[in-house]
């Protein structure tokens, strides 16, 4: 059997009110030690918060392959952005 | 004694028992079975020198001015006031990961009365410290129960740790003239009230861990008053003082 | 530097009439500065050149561990033990982001140790030389690292994402490492004649091997070109070893050191120092194996790793029982 420790993939909130992050990975044997591992190996200068982890192997990736069809789309709607629309000057902040 | 003399003994204990478990823990930097504990005990270490410069300054402070190097590096080991437990060497990691965590039991549970101190200077540094220790007994803790609970191989070698170590534990819940000074004047909780608490955490921990706590309370002691430390101790120091003791008066 | 030599995989730099489709459209990402992630298509010699990269530097930050390590024990005040502490540990942490970041090209932790274990794979010379007074901190800090990050700054713009994001987060660290060392010589070249001697007794013996870092002069070499085309590698060797005689000398004046090398002299016309070159004979005995640590490095790895043996199989099992437990229980 192979007795390599798994992959983890390390997400942290650097501050309140912030999304968790990805900072990288480490091995640990389970859930709970991979936290305390992330706690000593990403947050030794104050980085974190909150910390995720994620079995690597749980993670499923969009292949690159898919890029155009999965993002492309959204290109051309360009209204959902807000420079889209002009606002009179006269109206202030919107 | 006084109730000076008294305070800087207990200073010297709470430093001390730092000054040479961190010294002892920071042997393993590059050296330890994967990366991620060698990161975690660089931490352990680091913080417990952190305390160590905080017991001893105050130490020196009140022992006329003196620095908290002054009192790490030029004492010889008949001044150092540690307990045994501490002093003895690694091992191999299960038996350093049992040391820490008999330790750390101990730590955590002295530093919840000391964040209570009369003194607030002692207050202040128990309650930075036992932040710091309460991870330090949950990481540690996890540790033991997680190898003694493993394979029959780590089973075995964490019961043979915890039965080298077992004996080192009676010291830290010993009292002398200096504990009871220290309790008249609402400073520190007097050793052997802490003991009900502590067998009832390391007792839950030892359980999980499948280990059996050795049914003989035989404790060495010496260490807490300096009247009889180890052999490993003045090695220790030997590597530890070398610079300041070959170079006196040099500034690093 | 830490990755000296590295040997690109494959025959040499290809024209674009020599290149697939495939070729072609990922050279051009490299050109237009786009990161190649893992899932994306690369030439087989890149991923072979790019592992041998990663772990060498990887490995390096481990070994490179034990010198400096040398010293925890006898750090003369609390705060450099503190400090070197946290500095060796960093280099762990160190290690530990760049075999992540090999483990994306499909090369796990334990292969990739293992290469290091049995001599398949190299770590930079400089970690074979002693560390024999307490100068030694600070002459490895102020000229070892000063060397890697001259190296590593470019790095962050490498054309794999997961090196460039892992060389970003190790210069953001790294930056006090260089410090502490210059601080920590500096206060023994300002001290007493003892400390002083220390000094210059470190320097003397890091000079040339820290001018070994960079590794030979790659002026000629097939292998740097195919790196730099596909921004593996930023600079030539030359380059960087240039640029940190010229950054170093003025930082040695200021200690009132004296740097081992009587021919040293700025060239007005160059607008560079002229230097000795380091004796390559030896550098290549140290590649080979025949440096002053080389054996007593990678027995003492080996032993870290074979002791570290029933830990981390012990910790599994512990795992796997505490899940077939937790399912049991569901």
């Amino acid at each position: 059997m192979n007795n390599e420790w798994p992959l983890w993939e390390i997400f942290i909130r650097g501050q309140h009110g912030m999304s968790h992050r990805h900072v990288g990975s480490l091995h640990a044997p389970d859930a709970e030690m991979a936290i305390k591992n992330a706690r000593d190996v990403y947050t030794r200068r104050n980085e974190g918060v909150s910390i995720w982890v994620v079995e690597a192997n749980n993670i499923t990736a969009s292949s690159p392959s898919d890029k155009g069809p999965l993002y492309e789309p959204s290109e051309s709607k360009v209204y959902r952005h807000p420079t889209f629309f002009d606002i009179p000057d006269e109206v202030g902040a919107m | 004694m006084d109730r000076d003399e008294a305070f800087l003994q207990f200073l010297l204990r709470m430093g001390d028992n730092t000054l040479i478990l961190g010294h002892c823990v920071s042997e393993w930097c590059g050296h330890a079975p994967v990366l991620e504990e060698d990161i975690a005990l660089a931490n352990t270490a680091l913080d417990m020198i952190g305390q160590t410069q905080m017991w001893l300054g105050l130490a020196g402070e009140i022992d006329g001015g003196k620095s908290a190097d002054d009192i790490a590096f030029l004492r010889d080991a008949w001044d150092f006031r540690n307990v045994l437990l501490v002093e003895v060497p690694n091992g191999d990691f299960g038996r350093t990961l049992m040391r820490q965590f008999l330790f750390d039991a101990w730590h955590l549970i002295m530093l919840g009365r000391l964040m209570k101190s009369s003194d607030e200077r002692v207050a202040a540094i128990a309650a930075k410290a036992s932040k710091e220790v309460t991870y330090h007994l949950e990481r540690s803790g996890d540790t033991v129960v997680g190898l003694g609970d493993g394979t029959d191989e780590s089973h075995d070698r964490m019961q043979q740790a915890l039965d080298y170590l077992w004996p080192y534990v009676g010291e830290m819940f010993s009292s002398d003239d200096v504990d009871a000074e220290m309790v008249a004047a609402g400073i520190a909780p007097n050793p052997a009230d802490l003991r009900d608490e502590y067998d009832a955490l390391v007792g839950r921990v030892l359980t999980a861990a499948t280990l059996t706590i050795p049914e003989s309370r035989f404790a060495h002691k010496g260490g807490r008053d300096g009247r009889m430390h180890t052999e490993h101790l003045g090695h220790l120091l030997t590597q530890m003082q070398w610079l300041q003791r070959a170079y006196p008066g040099a500034t690093w | 530097m830490y990755a000296q030599m590295v040997k690109s995989a494959g025959t040499g730099v290809k024209s674009r009439e020599e290149m697939s489709e495939q070729e072609r459209v990922f050279q051009d990402k490299i050109d237009a500065d786009i990161k190649i992630e893992p899932k994306d298509w690369m030439p087989d010699d890149y991923r072979a050149t790019l592992i041998r990269q990663i772990g060498q530097h990887a490995h390096s930050e481990i070994v490179g561990q034990l010198p400096e390590g040398n010293w925890i024990t006898r750090a003369p005040t609390l705060e450099r033990k503190a400090i070197l502490l946290a500095k060796v540990q960093d280099e762990a942490g160190h290690g530990l982001y760049l075999y992540c970041a090999a483990e994306t090209l499909g090369v796990s932790r334990d292969e990739i140790t293992e290469m290091l274990l049995d001599g398949r794979m190299k770590y930079s010379s400089i970690f074979n030389y002693p560390t024999l007074n307490w100068a030694d901190i600070g002459a490895v800090g102020w000229l070892v690292d000063g060397a890697a990050i001259m190296n590593q700054v470019p790095l962050q713009r490498t054309s794999f994402g997961p090196y460039s994001r892992a060389m970003i987060r190790i210069c953001k660290e790294e930056s006090f490492h260089q410090r502490q060392g210059y601080d920590a010589i500096r206060k023994m070249a300002e001290g007493t004649p003892e400390q002083k001697k220390m000094a210059q007794d470190a320097l003397n013996r890091l000079w040339y091997p820290s001018l070994m870092m960079f590794g030979p002069s790659d002026k000629e070499s097939v292998h740097s070109a195919q790196s730099m085309a596909w921004k593996i590698k930023i600079n030539t060797n030359d380059e960087l070893r240039q640029k940190f005689v010229d950054q170093t000398v003025p930082q040695a004046e200021y200690l009132g050191l004296s740097i081992p090398d009587p021919d040293l002299k700025w060239n007005e016309e160059r607008g560079h120092y002229d230097y000795t070159d380091p004796d390559w004979s030896e550098f290549f005995d140290v590649i080979k194996g025949n440096g002053p640590c080389n054996v007593d490095r990678l027995a003492t790895r080996n032993k870290a790793w074979d002791d570290g043996a029933w830990v981390r199989d012990g910790l599994l099992a512990h795992a796997r029982k505490k899940r077939a437990r937790n399912l049991a229980a569901e």
